[in-house]
């Protein structure tokens, strides 16, 4: 379980990371926590010969607030995420799906960027950026760009970063008062990772309606997806048991469902429906 | 081509040069001949290899000795201070929680992560923070009962 040989830089600034990979990116990856990367390296499945290892650039990692937005560096780790006292009042979706994540180890090592970047269809964290309908700033050699969550993940394991760029940081809009929310999976017993997850961020209005709904769905496609029919379906509708269900019968409306060993296409869409309507119950409870 | 790295192992810096393929564990076990830090899986599930790198439990199998340059590591080797035993090396002494002990540096590194950051836990936050730690002999509820002695000990 040896990777092959590579060479190893650790830059020490954010632009001379994005040179390094602007200047190498057809033979260069990104370390960030190297908790998806290596692992893939060990079995050879990726060959980079080069590594930029961003880990060492100063300020990538933290939580702040800025006006009416969290903003989150790529290098936070699950555990300083999971373990953020603010966040689990102001947006304890971000907390709530940092704690589902893996093991203690995994938590202390991997990071949201990276996590994002990776883009693995049973990864936990799409689900719930997009939900909170977050933005992710990317820095390339031409500068920064702004990507919205429902258009970063492409594909399985693909994002529409392009290969000279590096996600710096993500922002999320500042959930308003009477906001619900949570993060429910089924996690894969010897992997951890998701079967399904499903993350909801969803107001109640003043009357005791639903106001608007966001549902992030991870794995049960190649790539977590918005639960639009879910949404629809709630918005503007009393949040009462029939109308729950009612909605989350759509959980996986127009879904090419993944299939392997652990669960069928079949049960994926099924455990879809279950959890979304477990995972409002649970948001709504907290209000 | 081989990088300097020095990392400060339980206390005595290291200065070494190392392929930046080789893994921390590998680092630790073949380049310092500290083998109390096991390999199990080599694939990130068991956390035999589990050591703390600048204080948080981390699976050394799943990190190159190069990103660990800098860096304080303590292993299961730098647990006792002046001969006292951690107290959770005293748990597991006192309430039987080995067989084989394959499992067990990896098992005690991440229970001290636990007390560090929950001197209090309840036997469901001792499972949920072993839950990195696999072990084949025990049925961990010994384990568990380890770390409880270390949690009333200190
Ligand atoms: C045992 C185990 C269990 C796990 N369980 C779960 C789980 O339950 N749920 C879950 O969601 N994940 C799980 N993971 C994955 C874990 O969360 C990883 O940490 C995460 O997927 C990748 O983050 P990283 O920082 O380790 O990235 P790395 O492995 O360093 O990088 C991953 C990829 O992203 C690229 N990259 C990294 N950072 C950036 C950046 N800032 N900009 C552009 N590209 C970048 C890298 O080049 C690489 O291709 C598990 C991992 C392990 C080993
Ligand atoms: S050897 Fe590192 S986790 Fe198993
Ligand atoms: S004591 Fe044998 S694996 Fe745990």
């Amino acid at each position: 379980m040896i990777p092959v040989q590579f060479d190893y830089v650790a830059p020490a600034t954010l632009d001379e990371a994005a040179r390094l990979l602007a200047e190498h990116q057809d033979e260069a990856k990104l370390l960030a926590g190297g908790h998806s990367l290596i692992p893939a390296m060990k079995l050879r499945l990726a060959q980079p010969s080069l590594l930029i290892d961003i880990g060492r650039i100063k300020d990538l990692a933290y939580i702040t607030e800025e006006g009416d937005q969290i903003r989150i560096g790529a290098m936070t780790t699950h555990y300083q995420i999971e373990a953020s006292e603010r966040l689990k009042e102001i947006c304890p979706l971000l907390p709530e799906c940092a704690a589902s994540i893996g093991d203690v180890q995994v938590r202390n090592k991997g990071t949201i960027g990276g996590s994002l970047a990776h883009a693995d269809p049973a990864a936990d964290w799409p689900a719930a950026i997009l939900a909170l309908d977050a933005e992710m700033i990317a820095v390339g050699a031409q500068g920064e760009r702004t990507i919205r969550a429902q258009d970063f993940f492409v594909d399985m394991l693909t994002t529409s970063l392009e290969p000279n760029e590096i996600l710096r940081e993500i922002r999320v809009p500042q959930p308003q008062k009477n906001t619900a929310q949570a993060y429910m999976k089924v996690a894969q017993p010897a992997s951890g990772f998701a079967v399904v997850g499903i993350a909801v961020n969803l107001t109640r209005g003043d009357d005791g309606r639903c106001q608007s709904a966001n549902i992030g769905i991870t794995g049960v496609a190649a790539k977590a997806y918005r639960a639009s029919n879910v949404e629809s379906a709630l918005a503007g509708n009393a949040l009462d048991e029939q109308t729950i269900a009612a909605a989350a019968a759509h959980a996986a409306d127009g879904v090419d469902a993944n299939s392997d060993l652990y669960a069928s296409a079949d049960y994926r869409r099924h455990l879809a429906e279950v959890y979304t309507r477990r995972a409002i119950q649970k948001a709504i409870a907290k209000l | 081509m081989k990088k300097a790295i020095s990392i400060n192992v339980n206390g005595t810096p290291h200065n070494t040069e190392v392929e930046p393929r080789m893994l921390l564990v590998h680092y630790l076990r073949d380049a310092l001949a500290l083998t109390g830090t096991h390999v199990g899986c080599e694939t990130s599930l068991c956390g035999a290899c589990t050591v703390l790198m600048d204080g948080q439990a981390v699976k050394s199998c799943t990190i190159f000795a190069v990103q660990a340059d800098g860096s304080q590591v303590t292993t299961i080797e730098g647990l006792a201070q002046n001969g006292e035993l951690h107290p959770v090396q005293e748990g597991f002494w006192e309430r039987h929680g080995l067989q084989c002990g394959y499992c067990t540096p990896g098992m005690i590194i991440a229970a001290a992560q636990i007390l560090e950051r929950n001197p209090n836990p309840s036997q469901e936050e001792i499972r949920h923070g072993l839950e990195g730690n696999l072990c084949r002999c025990t049925g961990y509820q010994h384990i568990v009962e380890a770390v409880e002695y270390a949690a009333k000990k200190s």
